[in-house]
């Protein structure tokens, strides 16, 4: 590791759900090869944002583009993996357990969770919100907070005589022990029982000791990121957090939807690393954002049908800005399958990179191999914070 | 102590709704198990009075717009209505062929494709995907509005495979293609508006001139048009199988996720080749396989055996306290409920849908899940609970121990862990024994609700 941090490295991971059009996020624009096949989702060359003489970033990325101008950004092209799943699900499974060949049930981050964290002494070591637990974070005996609403996190909130409630969680805590031999549901559900009882009491303050003059937008990630942030600043010892933004999925009217997500996306982003900053809590972060596959070559009139190899972005303080791995062939002889861009560059190679030179842990069995890693923690150039 | 025709009568309501209340089980149980089967397997025998009464109290629960007043409307129907399997199938559906309305912004064709599962969702599986395959809102949901014979998206065609009827691992990417194209120009006409938020209906339209009608081969066969698609898919063993194994997930016990099914045998196989059998032979009446599954020995020992989803829950959780005879502005709150447990009707987190049985339970949706509950169980005039203070009441005075069974008994009945009920009991044993007279004092009220309110939020109270 090159950098010198105080605190430990925390990692924050957001899915885009549907699969992202990274051709249409980080734009070869000045492509003829690419405006032909897909008329219907290109725009004008001079609305890119342009990153080289080659790529671009699409105009509703700006924020994004902001960071990786200060250096903040490294953009990895062609993330996949051989023989990609075009299915949501499967592609979705493979990102989330590293395991492309068979279905396995144990997430990466739980896994490191684990490392973190091998006894579960700590709730909160890895944090979701949102609606239900991704894959990526479950793992028996592992235990994750997943919270649907930080502002009344806490069980029995409704008995309105303290001492029942004392008392009723008290038999809470009792009915939820975990038992032998009384079947894995039972015993994950009493594990996870007990753990609300805890991080409850860990989060109980958190909102009021949170003040930012950051204003979020109202949509859902914007207001997940915040919460990250409040949770974070808190110094509860979570090392990862997790959340979802869902909607890529752009069979149809990309050119006017993908815009939409974007911003609502690059800017949440901005925000929060405006406001990690105001609150000196940024060096210490990274965040991840991927999605399962990126999308078709060619589009279908309106949008485009799932595709392979896609893109993966790192952002934070200590990130090295830039572009790494190749940005795959966009030449027809090149295709894969005749329809799709080639991976360049194994997921699981991103995840060791930030596993081994971020987290500081051994990604081998994490990721189940050693892979080729890329460098997006070495030598961080541009202005100094 | 709990009798056992009522601890199966009240398995199978809790599968083909939510649960029914003592009252109505001691009714059930007068007649044999077979002919109640019989009588949910006929929902159209019974009439349905609820939508006037819904319109009349819940009016701003038709929006135009969103359809989360019409998803509380469908869980207060669940618990209330007198169809409950019809509502149910509907709900199996929708976890199967999961739409979401938040594209269109267009409630009405959402609420219009539930209409369709309430419908025939106990019909022929072939009906069941032609019915779907014309379905605006799935058209819309997954593009095949904008599946030209020029242009082809291939949206619809292969979640039509996936997710719908046969399940990863039993075509290739041709039959993709090949499925993409037969339903080439399956639109539709009143195009789903943005703004303004439309009242008018959605409909069906065929346009040939958009239509590729060349021959083109799907797993082995010649096949021109969507409909020759769904007759060779809905002959496939793998139809059966899926389709079986989805119903055997829904209605008898938890299986591993769906997307591991292709790599994952089914956790009882012979449950399924039975399902799978009668599916074949009746070839593919829905009905008939919802008849073999409910009268099965494998699915009358399943008791407890499934994680209750959100919808399930909520509406257990307000029928065990009694649904208000006239709707009020509760029930209208219903379907938000289910959502903060992770399963907002009508608006799933993908095309995929739901992950179910344990998936549901995290630190959040159990948070949620035990609160919502809790307040449930703290009104006690509330007229289920009023029923169950009444009951035990009736049953005499009481030791902290019969408090307590006969409590977890009017639950369920609820099969207690020792741990459990010895919670339980030293709780009930803080007031000694209750001395019960005929009219209920608030003292039992306030005792019995501070049973049901820590039997709900034991882990027991998650599965059905």
């Amino acid at each position: 590791m090159t950098t010198t941090r105080q605190k430990a490295p925390v990692l924050v991971v957001i899915e885009l759900k549907g699969g992202l059009d990274f051709m249409n996020t980080v734009i070869p624009y000045q492509s003829g090869v690419i405006r032909d096949a897909r008329p219907n989702v290109s725009l004008p060359i001079e609305d890119a944002l342009p990153i080289n003489d080659e790529l671009a970033w699409h105009p509703a990325a700006k924020a994004l583009n902001a960071l990786y101008d200060a250096g903040d950004v490294a953009v990895v092209q062609g993330v996949g993996w051989e023989n990609s799943s075009r299915s949501h699900f499967r592609a979705m499974d493979i990102w989330h357990t590293c395991e492309p060949d068979v279905i396995a049930t144990e997430g990466w981050l739980a896994k490191v969770t684990r490392e973190f964290d091998p006894g579960s002494a700590n709730p909160l070591t890895a944090v979701s919100f949102g609606r239900g637990l991704p894959r990526a974070l479950a793992a028996s005996g592992v235990t994750v907070t997943s919270i649907a609403n930080l502002d009344q996190f806490g069980l029995m909130t409704k008995v309105e005589v303290e001492e029942e409630r004392t008392k009723d969680l008290d038999s809470f805590k009792r009915m939820y022990t975990p038992g032998v031999g009384s079947g894995i549901v039972q015993d994950y559900l009493a594990q996870t029982g007990r753990s609300v009882l805890k991080s409850a009491d860990m989060l109980a303050d958190v909102p009021s000791r949170y003040s930012s003059g950051i204003e979020y937008a109202p949509n859902s990630i914007a207001q997940a990121l915040r919460d990250v942030v409040r949770v974070h600043t808190a110094d509860l010892g979570t090392r990862i957090f997790y959340t979802q933004h869902p909607g890529y999925d752009l069979h149809a009217n990309e050119s006017v939807t993908q815009p939409q997500l974007l911003t609502q996306l690059t800017e949440a982003i901005a925000d929060f690393m405006d406001d990690l900053r105001g609150q000196d809590a940024s060096q210490e972060v990274t965040v991840l954002v991927f999605s399962e596959f990126g999308r078709r070559i060619k589009d279908n009139g309106s949008g485009t049908d799932h595709g392979s190899a896609g893109g993966a972005y790192l952002i934070g303080d200590g990130v090295a800005g830039g572009l790494y791995g190749a940005y795959p062939s966009i030449e027809p002889k090149d295709w894969l399958n005749g329809e799709d861009l080639r991976p360049t560059i194994d997921f699981r190679s991103v995840y060791s990179s930030l596993l081994d030179q971020w987290m500081g842990i051994d990604p081998t069995a994490i990721v189940g191999g050693a892979f080729e890693q890329i460098t997006p923690y070495a030598g961080k150039v541009g202005t100094p914070r | 102590m709990a009798d056992d025709r009522i601890d199966l009568m009240a398995h199978l309501m809790r599968r083909v709704g939510v649960g029914a209340n003592r009252d109505e089980l001691e009714q059930l149980i007068e007649r044999p198990y077979e002919e109640v089967v019989e009588e949910l397997l006929h929902p159209g025998a019974l009439s349905d009075p609820d939508q006037d009464l819904l319109d009349r109290y819940l009016p701003t629960s038709t929006s135009p717009e969103v359809p989360t007043g019409w998803a509380s409307r469908w869980i207060y129907n669940l618990a209330n209505g007198p169809r409950p399997l019809r509502e149910k199938m509907a709900l199996f559906w929708h976890h199967v062929f999961a739409t979401g309305y938040f594209k269109s912004s267009h409630a009405r064709t959402s609420v219009a494709q539930i209409a369709l599962f309430r419908e025939n969702g106990l019909g022929n599986m072939r009906q069941i995907l032609r019915d779907l395959s014309r379905d605006p809102a799935m058209i819309d949901w997954l593009d095949n509005s904008k599946n030209h014979a020029k242009a082809v998206n291939e949206n619809y065609g292969r979640e039509l495979l996936e997710l719908f009827s046969m399940g990863i691992g039993s075509y290739t990417e041709d039959d993709v293609k090949a499925a993409a194209r037969a339903f080439t120009g399956w639109t539709f006409t009143q195009p789903i508006p943005i703004y303004p938020y439309s009242t008018s209906d959605a409909d069906f339209a065929f346009d040939e001139a958009d239509h590729d009608s060349e021959e083109k081969t799907f797993l082995g066969q010649t096949v021109v048009d969507g409909d020759d698609v769904i007759d060779v898919i809905v002959k496939q063993d793998a139809c059966a199988r899926f389709i079986c194994r989805h119903l055997y997930n829904f209605f008898v016990a938890d299986e591993p996720q769906v997307p591991s099914w292709n790599a994952t045998p089914p956790r009882n196989p012979d449950a399924i080749d039975v399902l799978v059998s009668t599916f074949v032979e009746s070839d593919g009446d829905i009905r008939q396989v919802m008849r073999t599954l409910l009268n099965a020995n494998f699915f009358k020992a399943a008791r407890f055996r499934r994680v209750k989803s959100p919808v399930e829950f909520v509406g257990g959780a307000i029928k065990l306290a009694g649904v208000p005879p006239v709707p009020n502005l509760s029930v209208a709150r219903l379907s938000r409920a289910a959502m903060l447990m992770g399963q907002e009707l009508m608006n799933p987190p993908s095309v995929e849908g739901w992950h179910t049985g344990q998936e549901w339970l995290d630190s959040g949706t159990l948070t949620e899940r035990v609160n919502f509950a809790v307040e449930q169980m703290t009104d006690t005039a509330r007229p289920g609970i009023a029923s169950i203070v009444r009951r035990v009441a009736a049953a005499g005075d009481a030791t902290p121990e019969q408090l307590v069974d006969r409590c977890l008994d009017l639950c369920g009945p609820i099969m207690a862990s020792p741990k459990t009920r010895a919670t339980l009991i030293e709780r009930a044993e803080e007031h000694g024994s209750l001395s019960c007279s005929n009219s209920p004092t608030q003292e039992t009220e306030a005792r019995i609700g501070q049973m049901l309110r820590l039997i709900v939020a034991a882990p027991e109270y998650q599965f059905a």
